[in-house]
């Protein structure tokens, strides 16, 4: 099993408005040269997170305490550009569980819902409501519903459904990956490859 | 008959089967490793008691953190020496064809995938690499994977996939001179945006797309990702059968005439369908630069730096961000801008043709002073080609350094960095904050504009030198 069920995720939000977000930006390449999956939350962001001399940026929202929470609510187009699940492990790796955009790029959706990391598209006008929400009150809270595909701010109660293949919801929902599903299908491939 | 896409044709017939309101399992071909996102992927396949399922189908080759310089020697950087350690150990025990550095064949993988004949039209391939989609100049349904779909294709060679939309980008009409494949994709990707191809895979048409080499399709195939596709395709002509001929693993004799005979049905079906259309004019296509920090902040070198008001879906603040980033005002003149470095490489860049242009252009010139140029050839096979037809003679008395095979500063995994705040003309494929470098500013170009960059010093548009000649680019 790859990682922890998810059903119902209730937390206070980290706010990154920043759009087209890119994987260079969530984990730099430099950090790419382990040969195990361990350790890539310390480098979830680096270059935005701390200067050249390792100090801390003051400004950069995930070293501000106003803010924690187990979803990351970004810009549109996050994580585009280099396939790297690297960036995903450095999220799951900080502790975000859900990530909500009004848009993601197709490699990283499909890496996060791999490695157990729910991302939630949100209408643009939610997602400003949601930006809005936590500058006046770094407190607010969602509220992510999978089984009932919704995403609720508490604060104001207002709240959409989301997107969701009924077959990487089971996923999530049961901590399964696609390998448990292809190997049961091993017999069938077998015979497949030897019909090209 | 149903009409169908090139796409569709060859989705169809990998699907080994589709699950109920769910994704398709997709078979693989072809499955390119490389030292970065594979060694987690077999670590995790041990732990889970599996073994690689078709070995003969994955190819290896060290590539993204390999040094450009003394390859013969071990890997100083211990954490690149162990992931190239990893990569050898893995494949001498899942016996994995491996292009070890310092091999006739060794490269970037999608160099040396073309080269070896290994990518051919029809096929399905991956890797764990967004320039996957490169191999789609062969008409091959080719796209960039994670890791736990590495892990995958090893244990069952398939991988699950929700079948994209598609796009067909049309380019008509002729290249003006000094105009190449990658003005053509900058041209592309700055109109579309780079998250306009999301959720779709492209194929590319046209006359200006059927007029280019398999080296200049490569690269706009490359840059498809650059848009968020997942990978683009180009259907095969006699110039796909003309470069597969005789490769190492090209079918040959029999097999060679009825590979082509199949080739040739992979087209997609007069009036197929498509979600999206576009269509451009070679014509207006000039040499592009970027100026920001995505590869869709693209303009031409003639025109200035967009003010708020022209701006492609990005809200003001992310574009000054860009712009502070890079150290340019909107509305300035991108041209005359002082640069540091070129360099000439990567998969998008990096074959024989663009090393060919970069030599033509610059032959009997210098570089200026204040330019360090890095010229690093995609594999061995062009690094002997570019050594055999004197092109390194040229570039090296225009004050060019040669290096070795590999991803090299494109992704600055290895030593060859751009230090913080330089800039830097690249004919590579990402200008991302930092891409080539911590602090790193990437402005990205054609071979013939890297060319003209190293000769000035400046940004300028190739056109404005005198050369000799602009043919084969």
């Amino acid at each position: 099993m790859a990682y922890d069920k998810f059903n119902v995720l209730t937390s206070r939000v980290v706010p990154l408005p920043a759009e087209n977000v890119d994987t260079d930006q969530i984990i730099p390449a430099r950090f790419l040269k382990a040969t195990e999956r361990e350790g890539f939350g310390d480098n979830l962001f680096r270059d935005w997170r701390y200067d050249s001399q390792g100090q801390p940026k003051k400004d950069f929202i995930l070293n501000d305490p106003t803010y924690e929470g187990r979803i990351l609510v970004a810009g549109k187009n996050f994580g585009s550009g280099s396939s790297r699940e690297h960036a995903a492990w450095a999220i799951y790796d900080y502790g975000f569980r859900c990530v909500v955009s009004s848009f993601f790029a197709d490699i990283f959706k499909n890496n996060a819902l791999n490695v157990g990391i729910l991302p939630v598209t949100v209408t643009p006008e939610f997602l400003e409501e949601i930006f809005e929400s936590v500058e006046k009150d770094p407190a607010t809270t969602l509220k992510v519903d999978l089984e009932m595909q919704t995403i609720t701010l508490q604060e104001t109660e207002r709240s959409e459904s989301f997107d969701i293949n009924p077959y990487k919801k089971d996923n999530m929902q049961n901590g399964f990956d696609d390998i448990d599903y292809l190997l049961h299908l091993k017999e069938k491939i077998v015979k497949f490859e030897k019909s090209r | 008959m149903e009409k169908k896409t090139l796409f569709d044709k060859i989705w169809e017939a990998h699907v080994v089967k589709s699950v109920e309101k769910g994704p398709d399992v997709l078979f693989i071909d072809k499955h390119f490793i490389h030292e970065v996102t594979s060694p987690v992927a077999f670590l995790n396949l041990e732990k889970r008691g599996n073994t690689v399922l078709f070995p003969n189908r994955t190819i290896a080759t060290p590539d993204h953190n390999v040094p450009t310089e003394g390859q013969d020697k071990t890997i100083k950087d211990k954490l690149s020496r162990m992931q190239v350690e990893r990569l050898r150990e893995n494949c001498k025990k899942y016996d994995i064809e491996l292009h070890d550095l310092g091999t006739e064949h060794h490269g970037i993988v999608h160099v040396i995938g073309p080269e070896l004949g290994v990518t051919q039209p029809g096929m399905t391939i991956v890797c764990g690499d967004s320039h996957t989609s490169t191999h789609g100049a062969f008409g091959a349904i080719a796209f960039g994977i994670g890791t736990s779909e590495v892990e995958m294709v090893f244990a069952s060679q398939c991988i699950m996939q929700s079948k994209p939309k598609k796009m067909r980008i049309t380019i008509d009409g002729e290249l003006g001179e000094g105009v190449t494949s990658k003005d053509i994709i900058l041209y592309v990707i700055s109109k579309i945006s780079a998250s306009g191809g999301t959720g779709y895979f492209l194929e590319y048409a046209g006359s200006a797309i059927t007029s280019l080499s398999m080296e200049a399709r490569m690269t706009i195939c490359n840059m498809s990702i650059e848009m968020g596709a997942r990978g683009g395709l180009i259907a095969p002509d006699e110039t796909t059968y003309k470069y597969l001929k005789g490769k190492k693993y090209s079918p040959a004799g029999k097999e060679w005439n009825d590979a082509v005979a199949y080739w040739q049905t992979l087209k997609t079906d007069e009036g197929a369908g498509f979600d999206v259309e576009h269509h451009f004019d070679a014509g207006d296509i000039e040499p592009m630069i970027t100026y920001g920090t995505n590869p869709g902040m693209g303009i031409k070198i003639k025109d200035n730096i967009p003010a708020g008001a022209d701006l492609l879906g990005s809200n003001k603040k992310s574009y000054q961000q860009a712009l502070d980033y890079m150290g340019f005002q909107a509305g300035e003149p991108i041209k005359g801008k002082k640069v540091d470095y070129v360099f000439v490489g990567s998969c998008t860049n990096g074959r024989i043709e663009d090393i060919r242009a970069v030599a033509q252009y610059v032959k009997g010139k210098q570089k200026a002073e204040n330019i360090t140029a890095w010229i690093v050839p995609g594999s061995k096979e062009v690094e002997k080609l570019a050594h055999e037809e004197g092109l390194v003679d040229i570039l090296e008395a225009a004050g060019f350094e040669l290096r070795q095979p590999g991803c090299s500063a494109c992704l600055a995994m290895n030593d060859d960095k751009i230090p913080a705040g330089k800039y830097a003309v690249s004919t590579s494929n990402r200008n991302f904050e930092g891409r080539q470098g911590p602090g790193a500013r990437t402005l990205l170009a054609s071979p013939l504009t890297v060319a003209a960059v190293a000769i000035t010093g400046v940004i300028t548009d190739p056109r404005e030198l005198p050369v000799v000649d602009y043919a084969g680019v």
